[in-house]
């Protein structure tokens, strides 16, 4: 099929579109906004057999969600920075709940000051809350996540929530061309309605999400831990599907021009792109260097990220989200807890960089990167920096 | 535990479950059980008050059936053919809310609370 | 592998469609299998306040998504920006800078082109064009013929244009017939 022009929030409304989920309950906030109100237009042209649930908050989004889900629903949402955290405390009950809700996140600055472009700091909020969570470099790749989302989430060996995350504003706002995928195929691969054996049916009745004390608490949280980890087939092998229905290959964590590289780049999302294109330039001039982009956050696939560092002499690990006191930056953590298990530790350079949506330019990454070989050569790990900013 | 949780398990199945302290693997998902199972715990005896009925002062108003937290109040026909509360004290914890929430006749109640013995 | 990547930058004021006109120029691309990336910028603008856009095109697949800095084309579809902020800003050498314009010989005009005379400067009056085609001062179609014939139709052509036109208003009455009336009339009326 010849390609479609569209924004990145439209990429996923057209996605969920093919989708065609039971329930849909989203309250509208910048710069998600358009995903949920081209869905409302679906909904409205009789496109999609959806329930739109207009709520009058994101907390009650995620509820309606929730309940929707364990009513057996194939169940969408999205929101953004503010409107997560809103939302945040039902969240944690999404994954303990078992539901398999997808959300899109236009990923966007936390307040404040008041802000709303686009930075990954509210979906790391997800990363202790049992959530797969999900970052797109592109707008196909938005688009072929949130189906492939629906997948993995409500396979009965994982039966967790989804957020799948795109850059607001760079690619939320940004129109690139998507190759599209049918209807048949998308019903296809998700195999029809969702299959649900343990939801509330008055036929069968069950209580869910009771109250566990200090009696059971650990056992149901190790539920979900174990769940987390199963799902790291289940994605792999839900990629492989996909892959073999369109030819698009992901994986959870991938790679660019790593095999001699000496130095790599290792970052989320959209700001892949700029680092791909460093990437060429600094390989032009003879530079050993590659990149490793981190698709699937949570479940961190840390065997994975291990084999594609094997011979790396220096990580430069790059992202917009930042944590405050904290030894480094959050994807920064996940990449030293990683390292240090290996056999021989890399160098590594952490750097905080675009927060507001602050642009950095393909020359910056150059220079971020010959800023840390400078450290590496010296024989020495760099200090966390956080790149751009005014003294 | 089975898979798909029974929707008739018995007193005695389900209270042995609680007995047992399971692990994760056994234990059903998202914090599940079979539905209406807190009427094989007897919260009767929680109680340190009971509530009394005055009939004469029952306008059969139904506040008291609707605000019981543990469904202790069925509405029986009294002899009357009005329909007054009766209070099963196998699950009454005596909390008060009904004769709280009654309204009475012309101010006085027609549940008051009574120290059990 | 560097990639040849074609940068524009449209300036405008919120309200005139600036991001429309680069998503139907990044429509129009996408129609010739070209790779696009087109975005705007959002502050805490609305109706009236200045605003940019982007448009990135190249024949070959490439992963840059900043802004653009350094653009190969401007396009100006509010004159009134041209005594506000610097439109010229990072405009490479050679490059070109199409304005909306109804006097050429305006003084704000001539000031652009005195400061960069490496620049082709373009100029149509789209205003005129939309309020007489489309009946309103909306002139983010409008001013795209007049890109299409300045670049020789090797960005996007003029025909390509007109089927992103029809396709974007699908289903909307005459408003697609009037705004390809628009870019053939600035394609036709641009003077260099």
């Amino acid at each position: 099929m010849s390609k479609i022009a569209v924004t990145g929030d439209d990429a996923i409304a057209q996605a969920a579109k093919l989708v065609n989920p039971d329930v849909v309950a989203a309250y509208p906030i910048t710069p998600q906004t358009i995903i949920v109100e081209r869905f409302s237009d679906f909904v409205a042209n009789g496109e999609v057999d959806t329930e739109f649930v207009c709520v009058e908050s994101e907390h009650s989004a995620m509820s309606a969600c929730i309940g929707a889900s364990t009513a057996g629903g194939r169940v969408f949402t999205s929101s953004a920075s503010a409107g997560l955290m809103l939302m945040f405390e039902i969240v944690q009950i999404a994954s303990s709940s078992r539901t398999p809700i997808v959300c899109a996140i236009a990923n966007r600055a936390i307040s404040g000051p008041i802000n709303i472009h686009g930075e990954q700091t509210d979906q790391l909020l997800f990363r202790d809350s049992g959530w797969i969570s999900q970052f797109a470099e592109t707008n196909q790749e938005a688009y072929d996540q949130t189906i492939m989302a629906f997948k993995i989430g409500e396979h009965p060996e994982v039966l967790l929530p989804v957020a799948v995350g795109i850059d607001g504003f760079i690619l939320s706002h940004a129109i690139e061309g998507v190759e599209p995928v049918t209807k048949e195929l998308v019903s296809d691969f998700l195999g029809g309605e969702r299959k649900s054996t343990l939801r509330l049916d008055p036929d069968n009745p069950v209580s869910i999400g009771l109250l566990h004390l200090q009696d059971y608490y650990m056992e149901a949280r190790a539920q979900v831990r174990d769940a987390q980890q199963r799902s790291k087939q289940i994605i792999i092998d839900t990629f492989k599907d996909w892959q073999k229905l369109t030819g698009r290959e992901y994986n959870p964590i991938e790679s660019y021009q790593i095999d001699d590289a000496d130095y790599a780049f290792v970052t989320m999302g959209s700001g892949a792109g700029n680092a791909r294109t460093a990437v060429d330039e600094l390989r032009a001039n003879g530079e050993k260097v590659g990149l490793i982009k981190v698709r699937v956050y949570r479940p961190w696939f840390g065997n994975e990220f291990s084999t594609l560092t094997k011979n790396i002499k220096g990580i430069i690990s790059v992202e917009r989200a930042h944590s405050f006191g904290s030894p480094g930056g959050i994807l920064g953590q996940d990449v030293k807890s990683t390292l240090f298990d290996a056999k021989q530790t890399p160098y590594i350079a952490e750097y905080c960089y675009g927060l507001g949506g602050r642009d950095c330019l393909v020359k910056e990454w150059t220079e971020i990167y010959n800023r840390s070989i400078q450290g590496f050569n010296e024989g020495e790990n760099l200090p966390y920096f956080w790149w751009g900013v005014r003294e | 535990m089975p898979d798909v949780l029974p929707t008739d398990v018995s007193d005695v199945e389900f209270k042995k479950w609680v007995a047992e302290k399971w692990g994760y693997k056994k234990l059903p998902m998202a914090g599940s059980t079979p539905a209406g199972t807190a009427k094989f715990f007897r919260t009767g005896d929680w109680a340190a008050k009971q509530p009394r009925l005055i009939v004469e002062n029952c306008t059969s108003c139904y506040k008291c059936y609707f605000y019981c937290p543990d469904s202790a109040i069925t509405m029986v026909a009294g002899e009357d053919g009005k329909a007054h509360p009766e209070f099963d004290m196998f699950y009454c914890k005596g909390c008060g809310v009904c004769a709280y929430e009654c309204p009475g006749r012309k101010g006085e109640k027609a549940i008051i609370m009574e120290d059990l013995k | 592998m560097i990639i040849n990547i074609i940068d524009i930058r449209l300036h405008g004021r919120g309200g005139q469609g600036v991001m429309t006109s680069s998503y139907l120029i990044a429509e129009a691309a996408l129609l010739e299998d070209k790779h696009v990336h087109a975005f705007p910028t959002f502050g805490p603008e609305r109706s009236g306040a200045p605003i940019a856009a982007f448009a990135r095109i190249s024949d070959e697949k490439f992963y840059m998504k900043t802004e653009v800095y350094e653009p190969d084309i401007v396009i100006v579809q509010d004159p009134s920006l041209l005594s506000q902020i610097d439109v010229t800003a990072g405009l490479q050498q050679g490059g070109l800078i199409l304005i909306n314009t109804n006097d050429p010989n305006k003084a704000d005009v001539q000031a652009v082109k005195q400061k960069r005379p490496d620049v082709k400067l373009a100029t149509v009056d789209a205003s005129k064009i939309a309020k007489e085609e489309i009946g309103l001062a909306v002139t983010n179609t409008a001013i795209l013929g007049a890109l299409c014939k300045v670049t020789d139709n090797k960005i996007i052509k003029l025909e390509v244009l007109e089927t992103a036109i029809k396709n974007r208003f699908k289903g909307k009455g005459a408003i697609s017939d009037k705004n390809i009336k628009a870019i053939n009339r600035s394609y036709s009326e641009v003077s260099i």
